[in-house]
C-alpha cells in the first residue's frame, strides 16, 4: 500500500542545497521534488536519547527543513555508549541542547526547534500540531502510550520504534491509514515486568538499526515513496540477525482509533495507567521508605540490620552499597528468598532506584516481616549522596 | 496438532485457543501481542481463536527502551 506524499514540494531548491543533496537528487524515485518535499517538511524527535541520537543526525543530513527536539534531560556518562549525537563534552548539557548543536554542525541549511521541556499531557498537543510527523524515540511506556494517543487525536501519522538488550521493534501507526500502538498493546505490560534499558541494558549499536529504520519510514512517508510500514511490525533480532515483518491490523475493537472509541481524549494520568509502580508496592512502600542517609546512619550506629539487595548478579558487579546480600527480585517473587531473612533482623531491602525494592518489600511485609523498609533512590541515590566515589551505571 | 510456538514444536490439543497458548507462554495479558502465521491477532479475539495444525504462534513482548 502506497501513500501520496505527506508534505508539499517547497518552492525551490538553493545552489547550495543542490550541491548538498545531489546524491538524493539524482535517485529517480527521491529527485528534485522529492527533495523539496523534505526541505518543507516538519519533524519532531520525541526524546534526544538512543533512537532519537542516530534519527535526529540520518534526518539532519537528509535535509529534512525543520527539525523538532523534545527531551528534558541532561547529558549523562551512561548514555555516551550509545547515544552518538552526544560527546564527552556534552556532558552535564541538557541533551535538547547538546542534539541541537551536533545537527546544527550536521547541516547548517536546516531549521532546529528545540524543546527542552518533559513532554506532558498539557503540552504534547500543542507541540505535536506544529509537525507533519512525530518519531517516537522515549524510553517508556507511560510517554509512548500519551505519544500515541496526541498522534491519534491529531490525526498525524508517527514512526515507532523500540528497543532492548540485542530487540527492537519499529512501525508506523497511522489510524488513518492502519492500526495505532493500542491495535497491537491495547494496554502495558504489569508493572515491573518488562526491564527498561537502564534495568535491563542495551546493546549501543541496536539504536541505529533501529533508529535508521525509523527514519527510512520518515523520509518514504514525506515524499511518498515506496511501501510504508503502516500495518506491519518490523522485528529485528541482533543475535539472530534477523529482520522480519508481521501483519498488524486495525482492531475495529480499538479503544483509541476502532469503530466504538472509548478513549476521546488524552488520559487523565499516563502514569497511573502505565502503573510506573504497582498498587501493592506503592501501598508496601508508603510509610515503609527510608532514605540514603537514614541507612547510613543505621550502619553507622550499628543497628544490626539485614541489608538486602534485589537487583541481579551483574549489576551487583558494578556497585553495591557496603554489607548488602544480593537476592535478586525475583527470588521474592517466587517465594524462595524469604527464608534467607533472618526472624530476630530489621529486613532494609534496595534495588538500583527503588521500584523493584518496593515491589519486593510487598512480598517481604505479607510474609510477615512487618518493620520491613526500603530504601528509596536505591544505590544510585547511595552514589549520589553518600559515595560519590563510586560507580553509577 | 503441532503448533510452533515461539519456534519450538508442540503437540497441543485440538480446538486450543490463542489466549491458552499464550498463558503457556507468558502469565502477562497485556504487553503482550500474539501472531500467527506472521499476522497479529488482536487481543480482543484471543479467547474466541483456536490455533490450527501447523499454525507459527509467536508471542511478542512489549518493550519501552529508545
Amino acid at each position: 500500500m502506497s501513500l501520496p506524499p505527506l508534505v508539499e514540494p517547497a518552492a525551490e531548491l538553493t545552489r547550495e542545497e543542490v550541491n548538498r543533496y545531489s546524491r538524493h537528487l539524482i535517485i529517480p524515485d527521491v529527485g528534485m521534488a522529492g527533495q523539496k518535499r523534505l526541505k518543507n517538511a516538519k519533524v519532531l524527535c520525541v526524546g534526544a536519547g538512543g533512537l532519537g541520537s542516530p534519527a535526529l543526525m540520518y534526518l539532519a543530513a537528509a535535509g529534512v527543513g525543520t527539525l523538532g527536539i523534545i527531551d528534558f534531560d541532561v547529558v549523562d556518562e551512561s548514555n555516551l555508549q550509545r547515544q552518538v549525537i552526544h560527546r564527552q563534552s556534552s556532558l552535564g548539557m541538557p541533551k535538547a541542547e547538546s542534539a541541537a548543536a551536533t545537527v546544527r554542525e550536521i547541516n547548517p541549511l536546516i531549521d532546529v526547534v528545540v524543546h527542552n521541556v518533559a513532554l506532558d499531557r498539557d503540552n504534547v498537543l500543542e507541540i505535536f500540531s506544529g509537525y507533519d510527523l512525530i518519531l517516537d524515540g522515549t524510553d517508556n511506556f507511560a510517554t509512548r502510550y500519551m505519544v500515541n494517543d496526541a498522534a491519534v487525536l491529531l490525526g498525524k501519522p508517527y514512526v515507532w520504534g523500540s528497543i532492548y538488550r540485542f530487540d527492537g521493534q519499529a512501525s508506523v501507526f497511522w489510524a488513518e491509514h492502519g492500526p495505532c500502538y493500542r491495535c497491537l498493546y491495547p494496554e502495558p505490560p504489569p508493572p515491573g515486568m518488562v526491564p527498561s534499558c537502564a534495568e535491563g541494558g542495551v546493546l549501543g549499536v541496536l539504536c541505529a538499526s533501529i533508529g535508521s529504520i525509523q527514519v527510512n519510514e520518515a523520509i518514504k512517508l514525506l515524499a511518498g515513496i515506496g511501501e510504508p510500514l503502516v500495518g506491519r511490525l518490523m522485528i529485528y533480532d541482533a543475535l539472530e540477525m534477523s529482520y522480519r515483518t508481521v501483519k498488524v491490523r486495525k482492531d475495529p475493537e480499538c479503544a483509541l482509533c476502532g469503530k466504538n472509541p472509548t478513549i476521546t481524549e488524552l488520559m487523565p494520568d499516563y502514569e497511573a495507567f502505565c502503573g510506573t509502580v504497582s498498587e501493592e508496592a506503592s501501598e508496601a512502600a508508603k510509610d515503609s521508605t527510608i532514605s540514603v542517609h537514614e541507612l547510613k546512619a543505621m550502619q553507622d550506629r550499628g543497628e544490626d540490620v539485614f541489608l538486602v539487595d534485589v537487583r541481579e548478579p551483574n549489576e551487583y558487579e558494578i556497585v553495591s552499597i557496603p554489607g548488602a546480600t544480593l537476592i535478586p527480585k525475583g527470588e521474592f517473587l517466587n517465594g524462595s528468598a524469604l527464608e534467607r531473612l533472618p526472624q530476630d533482623k530489621k529486613i532494609v531491602l534496595h534495588c538500583k532506584s527503588g521500584v523493584r525494592s518496593a515491589e519486593a518489600l510487598a512480598v517481604v511485609k505479607n510474609a510477615g516481616f512487618t518493620d520491613a523498609v526500603h530504601v528509596g533512590g536505591g544505590v544510585l541515590a547511595w552514589v549520589n549522596q553518600i559515595d560519590p566515589s563510586l560507580p553509577s551505571y | 496438532m503441532r503448533v510452533t510456538v515461539n519456534g519450538q514444536s508442540r503437540e497441543l490439543p485440538e480446538g486450543t485457543t490463542v489466549a491458552a497458548v499464550v498463558a503457556t507462554v507468558t502469565e502477562a495479558t497485556t504487553g503482550v501481542a500474539v501472531a500467527i502465521n506472521d499476522e497479529v491477532v488482536s487481543r480482543g479475539s484471543w479467547a474466541g481463536t483456536a490455533v490450527r495444525d501447523q499454525d507459527r504462534v509467536e508471542v511478542l513482548t512489549a518493550v519501552q527502551g529508545g
